[in-house]
C-alpha cells in the first residue's frame, strides 16, 4: 500500500519500475529480510541497524562496524593498500577481486587497524561478508598474523569481528593454509599473555570458522548469526533429514557451549568496554603480585 | 592385472595377450620367446606413457581406488611394536581417525592418521574416515603426550572432508579443527605430516601443521573438494574435473607453490601396485627428515614451524608502503 504512494507520485517518471523500486528502500527506507517490517533509513541507524520489529541484527559492512565500535569512529588502518594476488592464475579471479573492490571500496574482505574504545586502546579486525562474501585468501590471513603481531608488540587487546562464508577457493591450498597460520599467530599472541576477543557476526562458516574465529579467550557472538563449519544445505545432503531453524544460530551454539555470551549490537560496545575493563591491570588492586 | 581402472583398461588387455600368448605357447609347445620380448618391451612403453602423464581426473581414480593403502597399512608396514591408544577423554573414541606409539626404527614415535574402512562394514565404523571433533580431540591429546615425552610425532593425511553433520555441529567441530591447528604449532617435538592419499580441507589441515609436509606422489591436497568447488563456483558439480585443475591440487602442483616440502615417489601405478615397496620408501623419506629435525632444540623446532606457515601467502600492495 505504501508503494503504490510513492508510485502514483513518479508516474511522470521514466525510470524503469524495477530501479524505482530499489531505490526506495535503499535510500530512504529499508526492509526486514527476517519479518518484512519496512523502516526509515534513519530509525534503523539509530538502533544499531537492528530491526525495530523483530530484532534481526542486518549485516554491516567494515565502515558501519568502526563508526558503530570505536571512539569517534575512528581506526587507524594497517596495510590498507594489502591486495590479493591471483596466485594459481585461478579463470575469473583477477577480474572478480576487481569488481569487488570497485563495488564495495574495499581492497580485500577484513580491514584492519588500532584505535580505541571506551578510551581502552584496541587492536581490531573487521571482516565484511560484502566483499567476496568474506572469504579467507592470503590477504585476509597476512592481514590478521600482523594485526596480532602488533597487539602482541604494543600490549593491546585484539577483537576480531569475523563473518566469512569460509575459504576463498580460488586460492586453494593457499587459502587454506591461512587458517594455520592466523591459528599460529594467536597461539603466539596467547603465549604471550595477550587478550583475544572474537565476535561472531551473521554468518561466520568454514575456514573462518574453523581457525581464527573460535580460538578466542572470550567469544561473544550477535543474536541470531548463524555460525557453524558445514553449511546448512551440505548437512542436509549429509544427514538426509531437515534441520530445525534455530540450527547453528547463535542462540543454538551458546546451548552447545560454543560460545561465552550472545550480545545485543546496541550492548556490544558497552560489553567490550567493561571486559577490556577487566583485563587491564590496576597497580592497587595487585597487591598479591 | 587385478582391479584396473578405467585408464589402466590398455595395460590390462595388453597383459591378458601377453598371459595368452604364454599359455598357448606351452599348451602347443611353441617358442614364443620374441614375441614375449617384445609385447614386454611395448607394455613397459605403454606404462609409461600412460603412468608418465596422468591427469588430474586419473590421480584423483588412483587415491580413491579403495585398494590404496590407508594409515593403518602404513602404520604397520613402516613402523613396528604399534600399540593403539584411544579416546579423547572428552566424548568417545572416533575410529575415522587412529593413533598410538610406535617405533620407527629404533625411535619411539607417536603415530596417527585418518582412517578409511575397507569394506562397507568397516567403512560404517570409522564413518567413512570422516571425522567428528572427539577424532580431532583425541589427535591432539596423543599429540600433547608425545611433547611431554618428547617423542617425535608422524601423521598421516587421508581424508574426504571432516564430517559435515549436525552431530558434529552440535560437539564443536569448528573449534576441535581450529584448536588443534592453535595446538599442533606450539608443539616442541619434530612434526612430519605425510598426506598418503586425499588432503581435504580443514579436516586434514587439522593433522597437518607439521615442520615437514610431504605428499605422496598422487596424493592430493585441496581447501575443498573439486565437487564442493564446482558446485559452489559452477552451481553444477557435474564440473568437478574443471575445478580440480583450477585449483592444483596436485603434489607437483604444491610443492610448486611451496606448500609442502618433499614428494615420496609412488611405484608405477600407484601405491597399491606394490605396497611393500611404497613402505619401504617412505620410511626411508621419515627417517631422512627426521633426522634433520634432530638437530634442532625444542625452541627451534616450535619456531621453525611457526616460520613455515606464517610466510604461506600470496598478496601485493597497491603502492610501496613507507
Amino acid at each position: 500500500m505504501l508503494k503504490d504512494l510513492f508510485q502514483k507520485k513518479r508516474k511522470y517518471a521514466t525510470i524503469p519500475s524495477e530501479k524505482t523500486k530499489r531505490e526506495i528502500p535503499e535510500g530512504l527506507m529499508n526492509k526486514c529480510p527476517k519479518c518484512g517490517a519496512i523502516q526509515f533509513n534513519m530509525e534503523l541507524m539509530k538502533n544499531f541497524k537492528v530491526c525495530t520489529g523483530c530484532g534481526y541484527h542486518f549485516i554491516l559492512n567494515a565502515s558501519e562496524r568502526v563508526e558503530m565500535l570505536l571512539d569517534g569512529g575512528r581506526l587507524f588502518e594497517y596495510d590498507e593498500d594489502m591486495v590479493s594476488e591471483d596466485p594459481l592464475g585461478f579463470p575469473g579471479y583477477r577480474v572478480k577481486t576487481e569488481q569487488m573492490i570497485e563495488k564495495t571500496g574495499m581492497r580485500d574482505a577484513v580491514v584492519t587497524g588500532e584505535g580505541t574504545i571506551g578510551g581502552f586502546p584496541v587492536v581490531v579486525c573487521i571482516m565484511s561478508f560484502e566483499f567476496f562474501s568474506g572469504t579467507l585468501g592470503s590477504v585476509v590471513g597476512e592481514k590478521i598474523v600482523r594485526a596480532a603481531e602488533a597487539a602482541m608488540q604494543k600490549n593491546y587487546p585484539l577483537i576480531i569481528f569475523s563473518t566469512s562464508g569460509g575459504a576463498r577457493m580460488q586460492e586453494s591450498i593457499l587459502s587454506l593454509m591461512q587458517m594455520a597460520k592466523t591459528s599460529a599467530a594467536l597461539g603466539r599472541f596467547s603465549e604471550s599473555g595477550g587478550l583475544y576477543i572474537s565476535v561472531l557476526t551473521d554468518p561466520t562458516l568454514g575456514g573462518v570458522s574453523a581457525s581464527f574465529a573460535t580460538l578466542g579467550d572470550i567469544i561473544l557472538a550477535e543474536p541470531g548469526a548463524v555460525i557453524g563449519f558445514a553449511g546448512r544445505r551440505v548437512i542436509e545432503q549429509t544427514i538426509r533429514q531437515k534441520l530445525p531453524d534455530n540450527f547453528q544460530t547463535s542462540e543454538f551454539n551458546l546451548q552447545h557451549g560454543h560460545l561465552d555470551k550472545v550480545v545485543h549490537r546496541k550492548d556490544l560496545r558497552p560489553t567490550l568496554i567493561k571486559l577490556l575493563d577487566m583485563h587491564t591491570v590496576k597497580e592497587v588492586a595487585f597487591h598479591g603480585r | 592385472m587385478a582391479g584396473e581402472l578405467p585408464f589402466e583398461q590398455p595395460l590390462a588387455e595388453l597383459r591378458g595377450k601377453i598371459d595368452e600368448l604364454i599359455r598357448f605357447g606351452a599348451e602347443k609347445q611353441i617358442d614364443f620367446t620374441d614375441e614375449i620380448a617384445r609385447l614386454e618391451e611395448r607394455y613397459k612403453a605403454l606404462q609409461e606413457e600412460i603412468y608418465g602423464s596422468l591427469s588430474v581426473r586419473q590421480k584423483i581414480q588412483i587415491v580413491k581406488s579403495p585398494q590404496r593403502p590407508t594409515t593403518l597399512d602404513y602404520i604397520n608396514t613402516v613402523f613396528t611394536d604399534f600399540i593403539e591408544l584411544h579416546g579423547d577423554r572428552l566424548f568417545g573414541d572416533d575410529q575415522a581417525i587412529v593413533g598410538g606409539i610406535a617405533k620407527l626404527g629404533d625411535v619411539p614415535v607417536t603415530v596417527m592418521g585418518h582412517q578409511k574402512g575397507r569394506d562397507t562394514k568397516d567403512n560404517l565404523a570409522r564413518n567413512f574416515g570422516m571425522p567428528h571433533p572427539e577424532g580431532f580431540r583425541k589427535a591432539l591429546r596423543l599429540m600433547k603426550q608425545a611433547d611431554k615425552f618428547r617423542r617425535p610425532i608422524i601423521t598421516f593425511i587421508d581424508v574426504t572432508g571432516a564430517y559435515p553433520g549436525s552431530s558434529a555441529e552440535e560437539r564443536g567441530q569448528s573449534e576441535a579443527i581450529a584448536r588443534n591447528l592453535l595446538e599442533m604449532s606450539l608443539l616442541r617435538v619434530p612434526v612430519i605430516s605425510v598426506v598418503i592419499g586425499e588432503g581435504g580441507s580443514g579436516g586434514a589441515l587439522a593433522l597437518g601443521v607439521g615442520n615437514r609436509v610431504l605428499m605422496l606422489e598422487h596424493a592430493i591436497y585441496s581447501v575443498i573438494s573439486p565437487e564442493g568447488a564446482a558446485s559452489i563456483l559452477y552451481k553444477d558439480a557435474g564440473r568437478a574435473m574443471e575445478a580440480a585443475e583450477s585449483m592444483k591440487i596436485t603434489a607437483q602442483d604444491i610443492l610448486a607453490l611451496g606448500v609442502i616440502d618433499d614428494i615420496v615417489p609412488e611405484p608405477t601405478g600407484g601405491a597399491h601396485r606394490d605396497p611393500k615397496k611404497q613402505a619401504e620408501t617412505l620410511r626411508g623419506k621419515l627417517q631422512e627428515h627426521l633426522q634433520e629435525l634432530a638437530a634442532m632444540s625444542p625452541d627451534e623446532l616450535k619456531e621453525d614451524r611457526f616460520r613455515k606457515f606464517r610466510s604461506i601467502g600470496s598478496y601485493a600492495f597497491l603502492q610501496t608502503p613507507d
